[in-house]
């Protein structure tokens, strides 16, 4: 037997009231198992192709989906499209600066995606904290909360460079490069400690699933 | 001096009366006499619109400058009226039973700065901040750099330029020699 097959202990989810700690999962991510050979291949294919970004900006350089959404830039055109839900959607593109009150919503927003999804950060606030490096309350680089699979950078990115990153992330994603999820997975004890560490009232469950 | 003016000193011992515009003045109160200047003006001088209500922090005097501007929209006139209280002990009159928004800037008010007022709605909720534990952020002692550092992770390589240094560098290099 791998690793991999053994069960964690399940998460304590201490941060809700006692009566409703059984309504959530107390069960950690798991890693994706893909497929064998050619299967795998076209699945990864047809999820390059049908990007589905989650309609949820986090941050100033949200605004620059808007563009891209219209005729002009016409993000459609590559089989990506905004969904309303996290249920629905395979990409979360982080727009710019993340407030600790915002993270909470990302991380929360995140573990209720379906696998397989990725994370796309715009904006140099992502990076390394951009010109909030000083600031009281906005987190300094995303990838120490959550998995990033590509980084855009500038502030703003132009709608050109997010469309280039959108066809980065495809070449990742028809390699099956993008470990973003697996890697949250894999190392979710030290992310959700880095989460706890700045999130000070953790009021949800330890996966919000 | 105006009539507004020699009556509020007159009354409740305004002073500093400054025309910044034409249709906004300026005048200085004492913090215990805020209150009862604040209802004066909403029920006798017209002054019937609260329109705005902050702090300003002047550590260097070692206050909290309170700054409530009203309106009065009959004469199209605004009044700031400013009170300064001990930023040792910053306990200020509710003014919440005059304006019903007034518990709003005041809940602002006591997470930014520390600034209570005792009696008025929710003042002890967070308002825009989510699990705070720091002292209150907008205090200029309160160093924003450093509890920066200390809590979120940085991302090392990062280089910052003073800006009028780096382009006095960068366009004059013979200047700098």
């Amino acid at each position: 037997m791998s690793d991999k097959k053994i069960i964690p202990a399940p998460l304590a989810n201490e941060g809700l009231p006692p009566d409703e700690r059984g309504l959530f999962c107390d069960a950690a991510p798991r890693e994706y198992e893909p497929a064998r050979g050619i299967m795998e291949d076209f699945a990864n294919w047809a999820r390059s192709e049908s990007l589905w970004i989650l309609g949820f900006g986090t941050g100033c350089g949200a605004i620059e989906l808007r563009p891209l959404m219209t005729s002009r830039f016409d993000m459609y055109r590559y089989g990506i499209q905004p969904r309303p839900t996290p249920r629905q959607s395979s990409v979360f593109v982080i727009g710019g600066y993340a407030s600790v009150k915002t993270l909470k919503r990302i991380v929360r927003s995140y573990e209720q995606m379906m696998g397989p999804k990725f994370v796309v950060a715009l904006g140099s606030c992502t990076i390394n904290g951009g010109m909030y490096w000083d600031s009281y309350n906005t987190i300094k680089r995303i990838d120490q909360y959550i998995p990033v699979d590509v980084y855009i950078t500038g502030c703003m990115p132009r709608p050109e460079a997010l469309l280039a990153g959108f066809q980065e992330l495809k070449k990742i994603i028809r390699a099956g490069r993008a470990e973003g999820q697996n890697e949250y997975a894999r190392n979710f004890e030290w992310f959700k400690a880095n989460q706890k560490k700045v999130i000070k009232d953790w009021n949800m469950p330890d996966y919000n699933w | 001096m105006n009539e507004l003016a020699k009556e509020l000193a007159a009354r409740y011992g305004a002073r500093d009366w400054h025309d910044r515009r034409g249709d906004l003045s300026s005048t200085v109160v004492d913090p215990i006499r805020l209150h009862d200047t604040l209802a004066w003006l909403k029920d006798s001088a017209g002054y019937a619109h609260l329109s705005f209500a902050t702090a300003v922090d002047n550590i260097e005097r070692g206050v909290f400058t309170l700054t409530y501007t009203v309106r009065n929209h009959e004469q199209g006139h605004s009044l700031m009226v400013h009170a300064d209280v001990d930023r040792a002990n910053p306990v200020v009159d509710s003014i919440h039973l005059l304006w019903g928004q007034g518990w709003t800037y005041q809940r602002e008010m006591k997470e930014w700065f520390g600034i209570d007022f005792p009696g008025s709605p929710r003042v002890d909720e967070e308002f825009v901040l989510e699990g705070w534990e720091g002292p209150p952020m907008m205090r200029r002692d309160f160093d924003s750099l450093a509890y920066s550092d200390a809590t979120y992770e940085g991302r090392p390589g990062r280089v910052t330029h003073d800006p009028a240094t780096r382009m006095q560098e960068r366009l004059y290099p013979e200047a700098g020699k």
